[in-house]
């Protein structure tokens, strides 16, 4: 996990503030806001397609954050992050349709709401760990999945409920390329609040528990309270993912909340690196770009193999699946390490450490 | 010398008496003049810890005074981490009490022994493996921060001063335990004596009036030994802080404590004095055998 991250010559830190900088120096800075410049250019640049699948990265990247805050950082483990990911959506445009309170502040309302489901949820984890807590996150997305398709009046049962189209001073985010800011935004205020916890109190106290929760009581820290407050706040980011999904598509239904929903976002957080922040996002783009990749692959090695063509469906599947392994055996700790790799062998050369 | 000394009354004196023995006369005559409830940090009475038929503890009293280095020994299975877990709060003795400054222990959640006061290190290392030292030894401040997961998250208001704050109070630490030269390292890839020392800092960062110490030496090399057995001396000290220690270093042990209490099978065999202990025929016995077993 650790890699060496050398400063470059003449960077002295002369305070202790220096230490807890976000970025650690002027490159990562400039790195980071010329990434930024590039995400604000996309819907000017690309075509709705792209900008498209940015939206879906962005969202699920939230949504993953949570799950990465949970399972990542605090050590727990859910099966149940879709579900959640679904109540978000489904609170906000419950308490859109059903209050008149405007989309852009349901959303972070969603959040707090499915923050108390998600910590109702994760009362099991103040006695129950490892597999047992992994089953017992499992009946969160099973209940929750039958309320969904039999509560009516909040979720339109079967039938599903509409979202309404976000609205901003008369500005409407009605098209992909203006639902691109509003994602961009949240992407940033959420990864912000992660990483800001993360160098803070309680983000430590996550990761004490993680690490050795018998000493980590000893030094004070409550197990439950902090075991069952992941558990809000991973929700908190699903819920705001879930209730950006329900507005960009309009619609929203019960069956897309499944089970497999909630493994792709266990193999976003493992492809990127648990307990990294950043690494998130990057699992998620994998994630999401996978598939687009496999079908552009085969529609390039068509032509020397037509067979290709009948197979397509599986392959984008099967491709998931064999990246999960993959990564599982060869880059455990995920995406975020390679880069880390990468950087180091950049900063170092010629030399190898 | 380090100027960590907090909440403490002796603080100042101890500053300006720079020899580590002037200290411990200073602070005595101090102490006598408090009441003889205060002289005493931790009592534990008729304590007695059963798992199902086996007697971990049986009917265990003892005193520890302010300011002093406690030390318990015994034979391996005797019952002294027991002791010291019964303390900390992870195992909850069937009879008995423990008084922690005039006030019993019973009930206490595990958690709020840090903020009492009660701080420990483990036999069995027990750092956060993946944290930096420095975050380490941040996690043992967590019942001093104020911030929480809100004020954290919008880290610039308000929580990143106190972070700062108490950034610089770990780094009195790191230079009391002289660890400036891993304080960024990863503490999992740590050797094993400079792992026990972090832990002692983590331990340290509670600001505790009590401190447990289960076998900080195990597994070192003499120079590390020698180099724990100051850090035990400066804690009471400089610090102020009461230590119970358990050793099986006889060496360490006899050099450092105050007073000695010698377990074997759970029962109290001996207490006093390193001299009076080491004469006692009882603990002679209970470590080479008697007399007769061998005839």
């Amino acid at each position: 996990m650790a890699v060496s991250n050398p400063r470059p010559c003449g960077d002295f830190r002369t305070d202790y503030a220096g230490d807890t900088r976000l970025f650690s120096d002027r490159t990562h800075t400039i790195g980071f806001f010329f990434l930024l410049a590039l995400a604000l250019a996309v819907p000017f640049v690309f075509d709705g397609y792209v900008v498209s699948l940015m939206i879906l990265i962005g969202i699920y990247g939230i949504a993953a954050l949570g799950l990465n805050i949970l399972v990542g950082f605090t050590g727990q483990i859910s099966l149940g992050h879709a579900a959640f990911f679904g109540f978000g959506a489904f609170s906000s445009a419950w308490l859109n349709t059903n209050t008149g309170i405007p989309v852009m502040i349901t959303i972070p309302l969603a959040g707090v709401m499915t923050t108390a489901v998600g910590m109702i949820f994760g009362i099991p984890a103040a006695r129950i760990k490892g597999l047992y807590l992994a089953i017992a996150t499992l009946a969160a997305q099973f209940i929750l999945e039958d309320f969904f398709a039999r509560a009516e009046w909040f979720t339109g049962g079967s039938a599903g409920s509409l979202a309404e189209i976000p609205e901003l001073f008369g500005f409407t985010f009605d098209s992909d390329q203006r639902y691109y800011y509003l994602v961009l935004f949240w992407v940033c205020v959420s990864f912000l609040l992660a990483s800001n916890l993360m160098r803070s109190r309680d983000g430590r106290a996550f990761i004490a528990v993680r690490d050795h929760y018998l000493s980590a009581e000893v030094m004070g820290i409550n197990l439950t309270k902090y075991r069952i407050l992941s558990f809000g706040i991973s929700s908190f980011f699903a819920g705001i993912g879930g209730a950006l999904m329900g507005h960009y598509l309009g619609y929203v239904s019960a069956e897309s909340f499944n089970i497999l929903f909630s493994v792709l976002f266990l193999a976003m957080i493992i492809i990127g690196g648990l307990g990294s922040v950043a690494g998130t996002l990057l699992g998620t783009a994998f994630i999401v770009l996978l598939p687009q990749f496999m079908e552009f692959l085969v529609a390039l090695l068509s032509g020397p193999m037509p067979f290709l063509i009948d197979v397509q469906p599986y392959i984008k599947e099967m491709a998931i699946g064999a990246a999960i392994i993959i990564f599982l055996i060869f880059e455990p700790d995920g995406l975020i390490h390679r880069w880390q790799l990468i950087r180091a062998y950049w900063r170092l050369y010629p030399f190898s450490y | 010398m380090a100027a960590i000394c907090t909440n403490n009354a002796f603080c100042s004196i101890i500053l300006l008496v720079n020899n580590a023995n002037a200290c411990k006369i200073e602070r005595m005559t101090l102490n006598s003049n408090r009441s003889p409830e205060a002289e005493y940090v931790l009592a534990s009475e008729n304590v007695s810890l059963r798992f199902g038929g086996i007697k971990a503890l049986t009917d265990v009293s003892f005193r520890v005074r302010r300011g002093e280095t406690y030390s318990i020994i015994g034979m391996n299975g005797a019952g002294k981490t027991s002791m010291l877990n019964c303390i900390s709060g992870r195992y909850k003795p069937q009879e008995g009490e423990i008084i922690y400054l005039g006030k019993s222990l019973k009930g206490k959640s595990i958690n709020s022994r840090a903020q009492l006061g009660i701080g420990r290190t483990f036999q069995n290392l027990a750092l956060f493996g993946h944290m930096s030292v420095l975050d380490n030894i941040m996690v043992g401040r967590h019942h001093l921060l104020k911030n929480n997961f809100l004020t954290g998250s919008l880290y610039w208001f308000g929580a990143r001063q106190e972070e700062l704050r108490h950034r610089a109070k770990v780094e009195d630490i790191i230079d009391f335990l002289e660890l400036q030269q891993v304080r960024h390292a990863q503490a999992g890839t740590l050797s094993y004596g400079l792992r026990k020392r972090v832990e002692l800092a983590r331990a340290i960062a509670i600001e505790p009036e009590l401190i447990l110490l289960d076998e900080p030496m195990a597994g070192m090399n003499l120079e590390e030994k020698e180099d724990m057995a100051r850090y035990i001396n400066d804690l009471n000290a400089e610090l102020g802080m009461t230590v119970i220690m358990i050793e099986h270093d006889m060496g360490v042990v006899m050099d450092i404590s105050d007073h000695v209490m010698v377990l074997d099978f759970g029962c109290k065999i001996a207490e006093g004095s390193p001299e009076e202990v080491m004469n006692n025929d009882k603990v002679k016995d209970a470590y080479l055998g008697k007399a007769e077993d061998i005839a």
